[in-house]
């Protein structure tokens, strides 16, 4: 190698060395303006005392309901414009089902999901269609998310079909255009099919999708979740930025903490179809009060040998009950470490415990 | 620690309508008795095909094994008949799969795919092999292992289920289980529970582990040693503390970075490694890893050879090792 080339290849290294310094702190930056932007803003979502209850039915001619499943069972949170609210939990907490009621998919069985100040709950088809342009969402599995047969073009345009916000083919065209090259894809893209794509190219295309009728609130159900780790950064990235160059509120739905903690201002911890703590981001992580999420904190292994030999491993026992016939009292107490008699009578409150750190236990 | 398995020049190709894939493309490594040793990379590197080569259980057409050589306990099992390599599955050599409802026989009772190993391998009568498969649902935490003898797979839990997988890789005290992505389908507690309980038997009894897995953080907890696999090679490879602390390859460098960490200060932007993983019908000489590489130099288009890079065998297959130390450096 001649000496320029050395010389070109230090430059190389010492300019990638500094972008990558500037990004970050960069980064730092931008979360601190949108912290501070989130903490003025008002309400989008106000989820009160939310049910989703699950018929489960027997008897093949005279069918009869037997129990209900309680998928969710009494919640209640916020979240502000521009905010970015987690909610973790292992599968069958009711997560999921938490998005897919706010989007109207089902219809809850009781309780309040209002909207910017409107109820979706007891709104009519008409009315409904006219908010739900405003409520995205983003799926978790890029393969069966997007339609095989249906040219990506196609796909990020058929929102803008449905709700008419760009009646002009030649419009539409080119908004798609600008939303690909907006998530990072090549415009060209447009032509191709789904399976002449890679997931994580995929995944940016249900996120051109969801943003191609300029919705306030998206809802990402385990969006990054299917994705490799190196390519989960860059989705995680681009979320980010969207968030911020487009005043985005998410309901973030994920089960992986450490990716919650870098990109949600506040954190609710669902088991088994209630809230058991809400927090800010921060508060959550260096705090937990609730057992639960203690628990779930400690069985994530962090990516240093060192660390995890001198780490405290309280592992839960046990496994998630059936949401057909959850324990009585606190949901939680048969895994508990903490648990008393009582827990097992008394049906413990969602209570502040300190200010904006509400809890649901009854014993801390 | 005597040697328990050596690789040597893997290679798996698969003759598909799309050209040869070398999923494999000449790997080398060792496993000690006793030790366990992490294969981690993204989807499509080559670790789970790596691992299905050692049982020879890769579907054949459209994969062969082209080259190589697999000793394990001095034999090469890439020379066994095919009867041969049938003791050796499940009785020295047992593999847990990473979807532990697809990897159980749904119609068959956990107590009749637990005993037809028992029989199957060693002669067991019934009443033997009943009694020995009781006491292995208990060894992996399984209450009212009569009971659940009786049950079907799907009258378990996901976490459950992945028990009676350990438990019948246990059936026959195997020297070497082999773990593709044991826990990726479970919950974060209950993948806990199950990695707490692998490590637990494999260390009481004396097995030998390879894991595989995408997830950095298990690799830190339960791994001895750890070879990082990169579009069918192995692109760096040392012990745990050694990859972690001291990366030398800058995939290795880079998969760290991209993840972020729960035990450190937040960090104002992830460091994605960009592009996307390349095509493995369409492998040349250079380094794989070139056209998303942050270091790459003219020589890249050859790739090199693993090198020692560090202590405790530690090796990398890259020419600009000394640039990552210095970017190591220059961050800390």
């Amino acid at each position: 190698m001649t000496t320029t080339q050395t010389n070109a290849a230090k430059d190389e290294t010492a300019k990638a060395a500094r972008t990558a310094a500037e990004v970050e702190s960069s980064g730092h930056e931008q979360r601190r303006q949108s912290v501070e932007r989130v903490a003025q803003a008002s309400d989008l979502v106000n989820v009160r005392n939310l049910k989703m209850h699950f018929p489960v039915s027997e008897g093949a001619l005279l069918r009869r309901v037997v129990a209900h499943v309680k998928a969710i069972d009494g919640i209640s949170f916020t979240i502000r414009k521009g905010e970015t609210l987690g909610l973790v939990g292992e599968s069958g907490c009711g997560k999921t089902t938490t998005g897919r009621c706010i989007l109207q998919l089902e219809h809850a069985t009781s309780g309040e999901i209002l909207f910017d100040g409107t109820n979706l709950i007891d709104l009519d088809r008409k009315s409904m269609m006219a908010l739900r342009r405003k409520i995205q969402v983003i799926f978790q599995d890029p393969y069966s998310s997007l339609n095989p047969r249906m040219k990506i073009g196609e796909i990020i345009a058929e929102p803008m079909q449905v709700h008419k916000t760009e009646p002009n083919k030649a419009a539409r065209d080119a908004r798609v255009k600008e939303l690909l090259k907006l998530c990072g894809l090549d415009p060209r893209f447009a032509g191709r099919y789904p399976h002449e794509m890679s997931g994580g190219q995929r995944q940016r295309v249900g996120i051109a999708r969801a943003l191609s009728v300029r919705p306030e609130f998206i809802i990402c159900d385990e969006a990054i979740s299917a994705l490799d780790v190196s390519i989960q950064a860059q989705i995680i990235n681009l979320l980010e930025d969207l968030r911020d160059e487009f005043d985005l509120t998410y309901l973030f739905i994920a089960h992986d903490l450490s990716v919650v903690r870098h990109l949600c201002h506040r954190v609710a911890v669902m088991y088994l179809g209630k809230i058991v703590e809400l927090a800010d981001c921060d508060e959550l992580y260096n705090n937990p009060l609730h057992p639960y999420t203690q628990a779930l904190l400690a069985a994530v292994p962090i990516p240093d040998p060192e660390v995890e030999r001198t780490r405290a491993h309280q592992i839960v026992k046990g496994e998630v009950p059936s949401p057909i016939n959850p324990p009585s009292g606190c949901v939680f107490h048969p895994r508990c470490r903490l648990a008393v008699d009582n827990c097992s009578k008394e049906i413990p409150e969602f209570r502040e415990l300190r200010p904006g750190h509400w809890v649901t236990c009854s014993v801390v | 620690m005597a040697k328990l398995l050596e690789i040597e020049n893997l290679q798996t190709q698969f003759f598909t309508s799309a050209g040869v894939v070398r999923a494999v493309d000449g790997i080398s490594y060792d496993v000690n008795e006793g030790e366990t040793v992490a294969i981690v990379g993204e989807s499509g590197c080559g670790k789970s095909v790596s691992a299905l080569s050692i049982l020879r259980l890769i579907p054949d057409p459209p994969g062969r094994i082209t080259e190589g050589s697999i000793r394990f306990q001095g034999r090469d099992l890439l020379k066994l008949s095919d009867a041969e390599i049938r003791d050796v599955r499940g009785k020295d050599i047992a593999m847990v799969f990473q979807e532990p409802m697809t990897s159980l026989n749904p119609v068959l009772t956990i107590g009749r795919q637990l005993t037809e190993t028992l029989q199957q391998h060693l002669n067991m009568s019934s009443e033997q092999a009943t009694a020995r498969a009781i006491e292995l649902l208990g060894m992996v935490g399984i209450s009212d292992p009569a009971r659940r003898l009786k049950q079907y797979p799907h009258h378990l839990s996901g976490g459950m289920r992945q028990r009676v997988m350990i438990a019948m890789a246990l059936c026959c005290e195997p020297k070497l289980i082999i773990a593709d992505e044991p826990t990726t389908a479970l919950d974060v507690t209950i993948q806990a529970q199950i990695l707490e309980l692998m490590k637990d038997l494999t260390r009481r009894l004396g097995v030998a582990l390879i894991v595989i897995t995408h997830n950095l953080g298990i690799v830190a907890r339960y791994a001895d040693r750890v070879n990082v696999m990169y579009a069918g090679r192995i692109i760096e490879s040392g012990t745990a503390d050694e990859i972690y602390h001291n990366p030398r390859h800058p995939y290795t460098l880079a998969l760290l970075k991209s993840v972020p960490r729960m035990d450190q200060p937040r960090r104002g932007k992830l460091d994605p490694v960009q592009g996307q993983p390349p095509d493995l019908t369409r492998l040349d000489d250079s380094c794989s890893f070139r056209p998303r590489c942050n270091f790459v130099v003219d020589r890249c288009a050859k790739a090199p050879d693993l090198e020692t890079v560090g202590a405790e065998g530690h090796i990398a297959a890259c020419w600009q090792t000394q640039k990552v130390v210095e970017s190591l450096r220059k961050a800390s």
